[in-house]
């Protein structure tokens, strides 16, 4: 009994970091790429090299520094701070979902990066504004993983594994980036933003129901009936909203 | 004249401040303000009533009807444009 739930944690634990991180990762690619194509390698590569050695040390400063926090009043709070972002992800998923608003479209954030790269004055350093738009595109969307790696991974005291499933989406995202090297429009960024969003809400319920002293029947068994609960309901409030929006999610779906 | 700038410190505060604002609150502050009473609801069910099973039901519930809220926001100002 106990190994199964660990290994239930364990499980939606991975899932949900290793898909933030990749949905990230598409996101933080495209402007990589954007910035090598139009402004050379060198500084993009520069900029996101930094940005990764920032992020990283941010996970080293604050992730031992969590660890000595009382976990009852850790769980409570970053129980809360999972509920609010996930409802945040699952609401947007939601919502892009039943055609109420545009899908995130790698191609034209690539297509609009490009253009803005390439208006840009002669006279500027070039070199410089390369490596500054790689770094913010790098930092900005790789802090949302951070923030995800340390309240998933020190609330289950493992932030080791949290690390590891993010650094494995990263290579995993990175090397497919490489290999057909474009931005990965492809890629079903909404399927899988939804599904990070029913995780961070699942664990976001848990351990706010930790933190306040709930008993949780079954034990860590009860992410799993989260995970099915919140996927229902997110799966009915796509379909009420498409009916009460008829035309949008005959666009949608056509 | 130019303006004097604010002192590091003051910007970095403001910056750190603003993140978490953006990041928690940003568009929709509904979906905070719903969590927040969340916990109070279960904090009084769960910690001062004792009432175990009622806030195994009560976060779950409504944290659904926050969502479920919140959309149904969005879907009528959908509406309205």
């Amino acid at each position: 009994m106990l190994a199964t739930t660990t290994s239930a944690g364990v499980v939606v634990l991975v899932s949900a970091v290793f898909l933030a991180c990749a949905v990230e990762m598409v996101e933080a690619l495209t402007i990589v790429l954007a910035v090598g194509h139009t402004r050379g390698w060198r500084s993009a590569l520069q900029g996101a090299a930094v940005a990764i050695v920032a992020l990283s040390a941010l996970v080293a400063a604050f992730g031992p520094a969590l660890v000595h926090v009382p976990i009852s009043a850790l769980r409570l709070v970053v129980g809360g701070v999972l509920l609010i972002f996930g409802m945040q992800w699952l609401r947007k998923a939601v919502l892009r979902s039943s055609g109420l608003k545009a899908k995130h479209d790698e191609d034209e954030i690539y297509r609009s990066k490009v253009a803005e790269l390439q208006a840009l004055d002669a006279s500027v350093n070039l070199d410089r504004v390369a490596f500054v738009v790689a770094f913010k595109g790098v930092f900005l969307e790789g802090l949302e993983v951070v923030i995800i790696v340390l309240t998933l991974g020190t609330s289950a005291h493992r932030v080791g594994l949290a690390a590891l499933a993010a650094a494995a989406a990263c290579v995993l995202v990175g090397g497919a980036g490489v290999i057909v090297a474009r931005q990965l429009s492809k890629v079903p960024e909404n399927a899988m933003k939804m599904s990070v969003g029913v995780l961070l809400v699942t664990y976001g319920t848990f351990w706010t129901g930790e933190g306040l002293k709930i008993r949780w029947p079954g034990a860590d068994v009860m992410l799993v009936f989260f995970v099915v609960l919140y996927a229902l309901v997110t799966w009915l409030l796509v379909t009420v909203i498409r009916r009460r929006h008829p035309l949008v999610a005959q666009e949608v779906t056509s | 004249m130019s303006e004097e700038r604010p002192p590091l410190v003051l910007r970095l505060v403001k910056g750190f401040a603003m993140f978490w604002w953006d990041f928690l609150v940003g568009d929709t502050p509904e979906l905070f303000v719903a969590v927040v009473v969340a916990i109070g609801v279960v904090a009084l069910v769960s910690v001062v009533g004792h009432l175990n099973l009622l806030a195994v039901f009560a976060l779950p519930s409504l944290s659904i009807g926050a969502l479920a809220f919140s959309l149904w926001r969005a879907s009528n100002a959908a509406r309205r444009k």
